[in-house]
């Protein structure tokens, strides 16, 4: 049952203004019950396991079981998400235990600047320079036919 | 049936979709909106923080030329993907990509992607073309850009969870798109003076591997349901390379990807007998010329002899991950503390590479115990897809750049406006425009930009709104709210609502086209073979599947999507089944074999398969279009 829900610890997001997993399921597989407040999947079998669900859990109620059809059972991959790394710990069936740390982004959540601090191209719409160009390729012009470029690399 | 409410949204450019294209797009639309005056909306089926294919995460950018080190040219980059889809390429559009798609990592990098460096402070790659990554968060970062230029200055708005159905028209030119909302009752009806269609690929046309709750397991998401071609093609787009599925060979099951072993770790493939089909089978490659012989060897061809193997019964392939690691850390073997170190290194990596993008190999990994640096695991040929942005080339036939064309090529691929399909108005980037393979992530992304920006030309060249008759939308909101109609009129005949004489719902549809998929055109358990007679068969069953389209039922928004996500699989399906009957050879053997004509044919088939839905007499048509060089 790719992701489930631990219903101890779900609280169907009450204080928030939205369901997260329901929110962020690419595939709107996770529903939240009115009734008992729990969120659950609706359909496993189209669950990617992408982990999104798992991930933006506010309370880390979501966990992901792998595919019974072909993953023996056991194991575990545990995110821990943060603003700027992800921490992995993954249960072997065997109970061997390993953990990993990665870096997720190099800069503030929220802050990403859309022409990057590049020049706005100084053409107009019928120039083949799109709008931070050519300063965002780290060359003096865009390529084009007869460009130096063009055939000798 | 309960009230729906019409929405109507006036905007100028309509961009559907919120994966890579999509955020490309509406990155260089905001700029150029901005400037002229112009608004601009994005529709997303799902959350644009995590939505479309790299909804997951990436451990690799894999399209970078690198221009600005003066290590590759724009022509190498062509070179490479003409060969590698044997000869049938766009070479304008496969160069507009290669030329801009430095510009967008660098943006990427900006944004907050961490790009892997080595002490120089140069990018480390992977392969020629491929940079490492931490990817965990790849779409949030390019998400948050999109979404930062389209709410600045109230230039753009965002509709998420909003599932388009299909495209409105004014005569011969797209206006805009209907869909419905997933959380309320609400249909929208957008209408647009230019619509960037970049709604991605499609998965689970055929059968796959898994029948079970792995089926969701798609190599490639199982959202991506091939809404972009519904799209073009309803619209009455011509299309091209129809034929052109791609069959990743990927670690078996879970689909882990094998970039970094195959490139990075230099890993080898071996059968259960410990040979290489890549040596053992060279000669094989003589058979493919002019492009077996190509370097590196086109991925069909390297999936093909691997499936010999397999047909031969001398399966499972193996990656040879304890093989490569252990040869990657004897270099160190004489200093006991650099030994520990390397190979603490390479573990992290090669788990990184799965925890980023393709969880559940990790977890397969995890609960076979399996340590690559110990074992080896399994990989196999997964089902087909259709994805343009890969080593497929699926898609719309479009414009290329006025530029980038020889004498010949202009007057076959230069219509006014690059991106745009041969439907006036309606522009695709990403998965949804064909025959410019391999643009992945960064180059779908670059594509979205160049489409945004001859979209906001074509609106200030062509800026009047679009005339729409009430009768058309009233009709086409029917036709879209139907299947829950038909639920509720019929679902209290039967004690089951899954088994009812008078209606179909969605799961077992899709079961029944992928059925006729798999056995009929080239599926899984065909081995991936057919032939003529097989491909008339799929036609004649598809079309009793069309026929049942009519009678699908949804109890509610959510498997109201799944019946048109559905339905737009099976036109996918019907233009490559007709694609692949037209073409009389075989041409990628590691994609698809016709059995019947089991040659490449140069000479009469070094040409594109183009087909067109005719939405005024509901006919298909089929012809080739010639293949020119630019840079002859």
């Amino acid at each position: 049952m790719p992701s489930y829900v631990n219903p101890d610890k779900c609280d169907g997001c009450k204080a928030l203004d939205k369901t997260a997993c329901q929110y962020i399921c690419p595939n709107d597989l996770m529903v939240l019950d009115k009734n008992t407040m729990k969120a659950y999947n609706q359909d496993v079998s189209m669950c990617w396991e992408c982990y999104n669900c798992v991930k933006i859990c506010p309370n880390q109620a979501i966990e992901v079981r792998g595919y019974a059809d072909f993953v023996p059972l056991g194991a575990s991959a545990t995110p821990m998400r943060s603003t700027d790394s992800i921490m992995w710990t993954v249960t072997f069936r065997n109970g061997t235990i390993k953990r990993f740390k990665f870096p997720i982004r190099t800069t503030v959540e929220g802050s990403a600047v859309p022409d990057g601090g590049f020049k706005s191209s100084a053409d107009g719409l019928d120039s083949p320079a799109l709008f931070t160009e050519p300063e965002s390729l780290g060359l003096p012009e865009v390529f084009t036919l007869g460009s130096k470029e063009a055939l000798h690399g | 049936m309960a009230d729906f409410e019409t929405v109507v949204v006036d905007t100028d450019l309509l961009i559907l979709g919120g994966g890579m294209a999509a955020c490309g797009a509406a990155v260089e639309a905001a700029h150029w909106a901005k400037q002229n005056g112009l608004k601009v909306a994005l529709v997303d089926k799902a959350a644009m923080d995590r939505s479309g294919a790299v909804a997951m995460g990436l451990s690799a950018i894999n399209q970078y030329v690198g221009l600005r080190d003066g290590t590759n040219s724009v022509k190498d980059y062509v070179d490479y993907v003409r060969n590698d889809l044997m000869g049938v390429t766009r070479e304008d559009l496969v160069a507009n990509i290669a030329r801009h798609v430095d510009s967008t990592v660098h943006l990427f990098e900006k944004w907050g992607l961490p790009i892997w460096k080595d002490a120089e402070g140069k990018f480390v790659h992977e392969g020629r073309w491929q940079l490492m990554i931490n990817g965990e968060s790849y779409k949030v970062v390019v998400s948050e850009a999109a979404k930062n230029s389209l709410l600045q200055d109230e230039v753009g708005q965002i509709f998420e969870r909003v599932f388009i159905v299909g495209p409105l028209m004014d005569g011969d030119r797209c206006a805009g798109a209907v869909g419905f909302s997933l959380r309320e009752n609400k249909i929208y009806i957008f209408k647009a003076k230019a619509t960037l269609a970049a709604m991605g690929g499609a998965v689970h046309v055929f059968k796959p591997r898994s029948s079970g709750e792995g089926m969701g397991r798609a190599w490639y998401p199982p959202w991506n349901s091939g809404s972009s071609a519904y799209f073009t093609m309803k619209a009455g787009a011509e299309m091209t390379c129809q034929e052109v599925r791609f069959i990743p060979v990927r670690f078996k099951d879970a689909y882990g990807p094998v970039g970094a072993w195959f490139l990075l770790f230099k890993a080898r493939a071996t059968n259960a007998m410990d040979g290489n089909y890549m040596v053992e089978r060279r000669a094989e490659l003589d058979n493919w010329l002019p492009y077996g012989r190509v370097k590196p060897v086109p991925a069909n061809l390297r999936n093909y002899l691997g499936m010999l193997d397999i047909m031969e019964g001398k399966g499972p392939l193996s990656m040879r991950t304890e093989e490569a690691i252990q040869k990657i850390a004897d270099n160190f073997k004489d200093d006991p503390k650099a030994y520990k170190k390397k190979m603490k290194e390479l573990e992290s990596e090669a788990w990184e590479d799965f925890l980023d993008m393709t969880i559940s190999q990790a977890l397969l990994w995890a609960g076979t115990n399996t340590q690559p640096e110990e074992k080896s695991s399994e990989i196999a040929p997964a089902e087909p897809y259709f994805i343009g942005s890969h080593s497929g080339a699926s898609g719309a036939w479009v414009s290329g750049p006025e530029d980038l064309q020889s004498g010949e090529s202009k007057n076959e691929y230069f219509w006014g406006y690059a991106n745009m399909s041969t439907v006036k108005g309606l522009f695709c980037a990403g998965d949804a425009s064909g025959a410019s393979s391999h643009k992945f992530s960064s180059g779908s992304h670059a594509e979205g930009r160049i489409a945004a920006k001859a979209a906001i030309k074509f609106i200030l060249d062509n800026n009047s709104a679009s005339n729409m008759e009430q009768e058309q939308i009233d009709a086409v909101i029917a036709e879209i709210l139907k299947p829950l109609e038909t639920y509720e009129t019929h679902k209290d005949e039967t004690t089951d609502p899954e088994v009812n004489p008078n209606y179909i719902r969605p799961r077992m549809f899709m079961f029944r086209l992928q059925k006729i998929m798999d056995e009929y055109a080239g599926g899984v358990s065909s081995q991936f073979m057919t032939n003529k007679p097989q491909l008339e068969r799929a036609l004649e069953l598809l079309d009793f599947l069309k026929e049942d389209s009519k009678k699908l039922a949804a109890p509610n928004l959510h498997e109201l999507m799944r019946c048109w996500e559905n339905i737009h699989r099976m036109w996918q399906a019907e233009a490559h089944v007709r694609t692949v009957l037209f073409r009389d050879e075989t041409r990628w053997p590691g994609y698809y074999f016709r059995a019947d004509k089991p040659k490449l044919d140069e000479e009469s088939w070094h040409v594109f398969a183009n087909c067109r839905y005719d939405p005024a007499t509901g006919d298909w048509q089929m012809r080739t279009r010639p293949i020119h060089r630019i840079f002859a």
